[in-house]
């Protein structure tokens, strides 16, 4: 264990003793009769405890239900299943009972991967995966410690065996009835984590613990939450983004069945009624006057010129500059230079942006779908007035996340609204609010130049991007000048002497947000395409061009080499044409092969072929079905996806005009998942990024054009 | 007052007879399975039975549904029992599960019509439910097992 990881074990622990000891972290959760007690006397079973609190992940009753506090949000991508399945390997107990609980806001709780409480980077299971074992590890030594001390033994001539201490004389005492005595005995230090070859959940395709409650209607998202005396509330927000009211007459609207209020609020005007329905035809009702702002006058055109000014007028900051590229490029025997283009892309979660808040006099309640609790705390603690502290996070399921709910836009008004009313409100987005006013994908236009030597070798590399800046509106304080716009490009993988990697930050007036699979999914597609083209130029075989690139990177080479055996590459069916595209992202090692034909210019994908190493994996069966997932996002962007503005507004409204895959255009997909024993990778986001590139490629073997603008279905017809 | 029978049991309700259904289930009897996705009949998350019948419920005045009789995801079965729910729970078919309610009562209506759907049956049902986190293929798959729950003894080899 290098000393880093030692010290960050260490702060673990405190963090850990804290939560036990401290019990402000973990008070919100803790039920009647779940406190901490003191240790049952030697001799006598502590059969009468209540259970306890053993650490800030696990509460174990006196009945022996076990509750696993889960610290990311569940938004589809398992964590509900997964992250208990870690705490459970070391606790040795089977999952199948847990109880699952969102953990509130609380230092324990931060992801030292995103430097926050925040369910995203697909860094879950990375984050949690010493943590939630040494956690469940800690909590069966003290267990086993609580045991010893009943019986007067020493610790070390007992055992566990499923939910139960056992001393060498076979007496049991199950985990609830030495739960009480654990949680007051000290962490111990020094536990051995389980070696990989004795894990015996870990690797395992158990089923979802989240499964059950969503065939009947039972399970709880954000749009779901009912409190007594709720209302519910609709919001007009200005058609152009960023404009706010200049006058608002509610007279009409506040005369309509069951509305309580009409108030200005942050995004706009809102309007609470008895139901959403009433609040919905109120809003409808409402007359306003916009102070359109900056945006008036943006369109698409605009932010077009915006984009390739910038692109052509500056050199951007340097992020890699290996060798001499730029010389390399001027001495090239030959030399491609092509821009590649991206659209403005919606999140259209199928749950619309919504947020439940009871403000009462010096606290708030919040219930919402979020990916990021203490952001959420902080924003409804402004829009109230009163101490973030005071401000309680209840984070429900989320009816799809994939970035969008990294924002909380959404909370201030809901917070203001129930304020006002003196009751709960539950405010809630229409589709065409939540399509026309999202933090959108970036759009960007990314230049490509490559230079190949004499023997047709890659010999320089340059990629120069232009794009606004996520980060910079998300976190301000930020200081990384690159934040996350390089993703899939600085680590630009093939083995090229000269290589150099620019960024130049455009803003084009409205906010843009983080979108599942982020920059991978932007800078794959100009990466991996002109890669294709590089091999063309090279006179090679794009598959054999990339693995001659890739000597020094034997994870590449193997998840290539896997997709193409599987998909039989360079042998489509007849009549089809193949496509392939490669990357590293989230410490996941991933590559696609697109079979698809193109028949009178309509572009049909028949079937998808992914191979992916993701180091680890805790639970197979949701790997699996978060790569499927990735490319039926993928290919909804690449196929169809592209918001448009004209005057300020966004063009697309709903799912008439913003297209997403339906299964009835579902093609074939095969994933194939390498066991592998390096450290977890992220799985929600990786295969997302290569579905564009694959499909363009292919679509270059089926019609010899090259697509270099997305999406395709209209791109593909100019 | 207006009367609704949904899952069987005759309610009462002080809404509007323009309220759609969906927030009638919702909002007004506090039947929260049935999901809002788009409010214009295009995402199908709002599937209800209609007298047996797939209907978008978001579009549905309750005007339209009086004196019929509604089927909710939660009139299904009273404990997951449905051989659709069983099927989608052995698949597991759901990942963020927002559509699910939607797809199952689709399927549902499918199976009640075509006891032994092909692939481009399913497709075609189920196309009016868009589910983004996508999990069609299981979906699919889900339909199938459900389809085979569904045989009676009898007709078994």
């Amino acid at each position: 264990m290098s000393a880093e990881h030692a010290a960050l074990l260490a702060r673990r622990e405190f963090l850990s003793r804290t939560a036990a000891w401290g019990g402000g972290l973990v008070v919100a959760l803790t039920l009647p009769g779940c406190a901490p007690r003191p240790a049952a006397k030697a001799g006598a079973p502590a059969a009468a405890a209540a259970g306890g609190e053993v650490n800030a992940w696990l509460k174990i009753a006196g009945d022996d239900t076990i509750t696993i506090i889960v610290d990311r949000s569940e938004m589809g991508q398992g964590v509900y299943t997964s992250l208990p399945m870690l705490l459970a390997e070391e606790l040795e107990v089977p999952i199948a009972k847990f109880q699952i609980v969102a953990a509130p806001v609380g230092d324990v709780y931060i992801n030292q991967g995103n430097g926050g409480q925040i369910t995203g980077t697909s860094n879950s299971v990375q984050d949690a995966w010493d943590k939630l074992r040494l956690a469940g590890a800690q909590a069966r030594v003290r267990l086993i410690a609580a045991g010893a001390q009943v019986w007067g033994v020493a610790p070390e001539t007992c055992r566990v065996d499923q939910g139960q201490v056992v001393s060498a004389q076979g007496q049991r005492l199950t985990y609830g009835q030495l739960a009480a005595a654990a949680a007051l005995l000290p962490i111990p230090k020094d536990v051995k984590l389980k070696p990989a070859a004795g894990f015996r959940l870990i690797g395992r395709s158990l089923p979802r613990l989240d499964t059950p409650a969503k065939v009947d209607g039972s399970a709880e998202f954000g749009i779901d939450v009912k409190l007594p005396g709720m209302l519910y509330a609709a919001i007009a927000q200005c058609p152009v983004l960023g404009g706010v009211p200049r006058q608002v007459d509610s007279e009409r609207a506040e005369r309509m069945p069951g509305v309580r209020k009409v108030l200005t609020a942050p995004g706009g005007v809102v309007v609470v009624a008895e139901h959403f329905w009433q609040a919905l035809q109120a809003r409808n009702a409402l007359q306003i006057t916009w102070n359109e702002a900056a945006n008036a006058a943006l369109d698409n055109a605009k932010i077009d010129r915006l984009l390739t000014a910038t692109l052509e007028s500056t050199p951007g900051l340097s992020a890699r500059a290996d060798g001499d590229a730029a010389r390399a490029l001027q001495t090239a025997h030959r030399r491609l230079d092509e821009i590649y283009v991206l659209p403005l892309l919606a999140h259209a979660t199928m749950e619309p942006m919504n947020c439940t808040a009871d403000v009462k006099a010096d606290a708030c309640d919040l219930h919402v779908g979020t990916q990021v609790q203490q952001m959420a705390q902080a924003a409804a603690a402004e829009a109230a007035g009163i101490p973030a502290a005071n401000v309680r996070v209840h984070t429900t399921l989320l009816g799809g996340g994939f970035g969008r709910r990294l924002d909380i836009d959404f909370i201030p008004a809901a917070v203001v609204a129930s304020k006002a009313v003196g009751a709960p409100v539950k405010l809630i987005w229409t589709r065409e609010d939540d399509m026309t006013h999202d933090y959108y994908r970036p759009p960007a236009y990314l230049r490509l130049r490559g230079g190949l030597d004499a023997s047709a070798k890659l010999d320089a590399w340059s990629f120069h991007t232009t794009s606004p800046s996520i980060t910079a509106r998300f976190a301000p304080s930020a200081t990384d000048p690159f934040d996350s716009v390089l993703e899939g490009v600085a680590n630009f993988p093939y083995d090229v002497p000269n290589v150099a990697v620019n960024y130049s930050r455009q803003e084009i007036g409205i906010g843009v947000g983080y979108m599942r699979s982020v920059s991978h999914a932007i800078n794959c597609f100009g990466v991996e395409s002109f890669m294709d083209e590089l091999a063309v130029a090279a006179g090679k075989n794009p598959y054999d061009f990339r693995l001659e690139l890739l000597d020094k990177k034997p994870r590449h080479r193997q998840v290539l080499q896997a997709v193409a055996a599987r998909a039989g590459w360079g042998r489509p069916a007849a009549g089809h044409h193949q496509g392939i595209a490669l990357m590293e992202g989230y410490l996941t090692h991933v590559a696609l092969i697109a079979e698809i034909s193109v028949e009178s210019g309509t572009l049909k994908v028949h079937k998808i072929f992914c191979a992916v190493d993701c180091g680890q994996m805790v639970n197979p069966k949701i790997v699996a079905s978060q790569i499927e997932g990735g490319i039926v996002f993928g290919l909804s962007s690449a196929l169809w996806g592209e918001v448009t503005v004209r005057g300020g507004r966004v063009q697309q409204t709903n799912f008439d005009t913003y297209r997403v895959l339906r299964s009835n255009e579902l093609p074939q997909i095969d994933v194939q998942l390498i066991t592998s024993g390096e450290p977890p990778g992220g799985i929600g986001e990786p295969a997302v990024a290569l579905v564009a590139p694959a499909i363009g490629n292919a679509i270059f073997a089926a019609t010899g054009k090259r697509i270099r603008s997305l999406p395709f279905n209209r791109t593909l017809k100019t | 007052m207006n009367t609704l029978t949904v899952n069987q049991r005759a309610l009462e309700l002080d809404a509007d007879a323009t309220t759609p259904l969906l927030w009638v289930l919702r909002d007004h009897l506090g039947l929260t399975g049935t999901k809002f996705g788009c409010g214009r009949a295009l995402c199908g998350a709002c599937t209800v039975h209609v007298d047996g019948a797939p209907m978008r419920s978001c579009t549905l005045p309750l005007s339209a549904v009086l004196g019929r009789s509604i089927t909710t995801v939660e009139g299904l079965s009273p404990d997951r029992s449905h051989p659709v729910q069983r099927a989608w729970i052995e698949i597991d078919v759901p990942q963020c599960g927002y559509c699910q309610s939607g797809q199952i009562m689709s399927a549902v209506a499918l199976l009640a019509k075509n006891a032994a759907p092909s692939d481009a049956d399913i497709d075609a049902a189920m196309a009016g439910n868009i589910c983004r986190c996508g999990t069609y293929a299981r979906i699919r798959a889900a339909v199938h097992r459900a389809a085979e729950l569904m045989k009676p003894p009898s007709s078994s080899p």
